[in-house]
């Protein structure tokens, strides 16, 4: 761990001087702002020129209005609030697992919700008897199914969340066997290998504004109990011995938070797909700018990542329109770069 | 290595010729006995080999063609993308068995079958066609113009709204789809009844008449290959759009 750049490292415990709050309110202020522009600018990108969103802007006729209000804003919102749910559950991964390069999907979430879209795929498309039921949840209902699955496979293997290594150990063998299924349906079922393509690398297509809707629901669910317990993992980077010494309740701790991962992974990746790298990035992003302690992290990383999702989105749908990008090849291309950047800073830095 | 060309050879009469076929083959039934080698992706190397073919017919595949061809087993690589295609590969084939004269004979029974269905939509494309959109995946991946399927489409006077520039199976921004409102909608029965739910799809007319075309796999299959079964699909897709766009 000490050959990681220190920008990539735990969170530093900001020294309450009022400079640095005041740092943290202009960051957060700029962070909404931007929001609000991206906000802006995914009402103007789509499929038809940008002169011609703004003639519907201003003067609306009956198919603009469906374009501009139940697609565009609606997508452009729930990328945003999915996003977010990435940032949150990256931050508080790398704080629980004490590991900076923790991510949202460390659980096996990815790969659980991946199979339950194969199983949903092929059972829609061969209307097998008794695999029907699948057929009917649709991808959103299968991916999450499939998330939480995966997630409490996992936590069974390790035998509860109370070991980080064993935790951290069974999440990589669920995703490895689950991944390892997936392919096997695939292999047999190549018929589905393009809608599965499309889970796989993210999209931000088809949110409406039911999705948008329950994305936010699952976001004000989750940054509350984040909120409450983030002071915890402040004590736990100190390690766990130190962390229960101060009294913390660890498994409190543990069970709360890897629930918010949970849900608020398996909430994302039901609407949106696989989108790597922003849970990654997110917190990461905060840190190299600000010196914040969790409490902020957990407010700052998902502002942060919905910025980044709403930014990516727009580029899916901006450079080859009237075609799409997989919004998770952008996140990826643009995160990895990220990081390569950060690596190479920092080492030239030593 | 292809369902198109198992049919393409069956339908020169030399499916007795075939000793084995990719796993996705099912047409004409005799063909359903015969042993499987795997797919395009996962060929079973091992099973080809044993069976000693003198020439596997196969599909782009960088990864099996150079490993036959280390094994000392020739193959040869057919590519169906347009129309001419289709015609392109019958010949080929009929070559490559020294059926010249039959290949030649089925690709005019095709092409005469292809312009008959036309002929039959004829009346319809003059008073102008509907606009069409056909997905060929949720993702949504469409048949552009210049596809195969796109091909047979103009034939039959409908109108793509997925343009040639899109290339043949783009991937699309579904808001294109609700901007250009098409009259007709050719969907997998899977994802037909869920094409209210996606956002502004609704107010498709296609959606809102249900002016929908799916069809059970069997007659998809003959559609989305690019084989002698061609015109068969054709007409599938034109008994449909007659129905739906009268």
């Amino acid at each position: 761990m000490n050959a990681l750049p220190p920008a990539l490292a735990g969170p530093r415990v900001a020294s309450g001087a009022a400079g640095a709050r005041s740092r943290l309110a202009a960051w957060l202020f700029c962070c909404l702002l931007v929001t609000l522009l991206l906000t802006g600018a995914g009402l103007i990108v789509g499929t038809s020129s940008l002169e011609t969103s703004l003639g519907w802007l201003l003067a609306p006729d009956a198919q603009s209005s469906v374009v501009l209000w139940q697609i565009r804003l609606p997508r452009t919102v729930g990328a945003w609030f999915a996003g977010a749910l990435l940032g949150l559950s990256g931050a508080i991964a790398q704080g629980v697992f004490r590991n900076p390069l923790a991510e949202p999907y460390l659980l096996g979430t990815a790969s659980g919700a991946a199979l339950g879209v194969a199983i949903c795929l092929i059972a829609a498309d061969a209307s097998i008897g008794g695999l029907a039921w699948a057929g009917k949840l649709g991808v959103t209902g299968a991916a999450c199914i499939g998330a939480c699955a995966a997630i409490t496979l996992t936590i069974t293997l390790s035998r509860g969340v109370l070991q980080t290594a064993s935790l951290l150990l069974a999440g990589i063998v669920v995703a490895f066997l689950l991944s390892a299924m997936t392919s096997l349906l695939l292999l047999t079922k190549p018929e589905i290998w393009r809608a599965m393509q499309t889970f796989l690398l993210g999209s931000t297509g088809f949110i409406s504004w039911s999705s948008a809707i329950l994305l936010a629901a699952v976001f004000c669910i989750c940054i509350v109990p984040a909120s409450l317990f983030a002071r915890g993992l402040d004590a736990l980077t100190l390690g766990e011995d130190t962390a229960q010494s101060l009294g913390l309740s660890l498994p409190a701790l543990r069970v709360t938070l890897l629930g918010v991962i949970s849900l608020g992974t398996a909430a994302a990746v039901g609407q949106i797909g696989i989108v790597g790298f922003v849970g990654l990035v997110a917190p990461h992003l905060v840190r190299e700018t600000l010196s914040v302690n969790h409490r902020q992290l957990v407010i700052a990383a998902p502002l942060c990542g919905g910025a980044l999702l709403q930014a990516a989105d727009l580029v899916s749908r901006w450079i080859v329109r009237p075609e799409e990008l997989p919004v998770g090849a952008v996140t990826a291309c643009v995160g990895g770069a990220y990081l390569v950047i950060l690596l190479w800073r920092r080492s030239r830095n030593d | 290595m292809l369902p198109s060309i198992t049919e393409t050879v069956c339908a020169l009469d030399a499916c007795d010729r075939l000793i084995a076929t990719d796993r996705f083959s099912d047409w004409p039934v005799q063909v359903r006995a015969l042993p499987k080698a795997g797919g395009l992706v996962d060929a079973e190397i091992e099973m080809i080999v044993r069976l000693k073919p003198d020439l596997v017919f196969l599909g782009r595949s960088q990864q099996i063609t150079s490993r036959l061809s280390e094994l000392g087993i020739s193959s040869f690589v057919l590519e169906t993308r347009s129309y001419a295609d289709i015609e392109r590969s019958v010949t080929v084939i009929g070559q490559v068995l020294g059926l010249q004269d039959r290949a030649a004979r089925l690709k005019d029974s095709i092409a005469h079958a292809v312009r008959e269905v036309a002929w039959q939509a004829a009346p319809r494309s003059q008073r102008g066609g509907p606009t069409v959109y056909f997905e060929v995946d949720p993702g949504p991946y469409a048949a552009g113009t210049s596809s195969f399927i796109g091909e047979l489409l103009a034939m039959l006077g409908a109108h793509n709204i997925v343009t040639a520039d899109l290339g043949p199976f783009p991937k699309l921004n579904p808001e294109y789809v609700v901007r250009y409102d098409p009259q007709v909608i050719f969907i997998s029965p899977a994802e037909a009844p869920h094409l209210k739910e996606r956002p502004g799809w609704d107010r498709i007319r296609a959606v809102r008449e249900r002016r929908l075309c799916s069809f059970a796999p069997d007659v998809r299959d003959t559609i989305v290959r690019p084989g002698p079964r061609v015109a068969e699909g054709m007409r599938s897709m034109a008994d449909c759009l007659k129905r739906e766009a009268p």
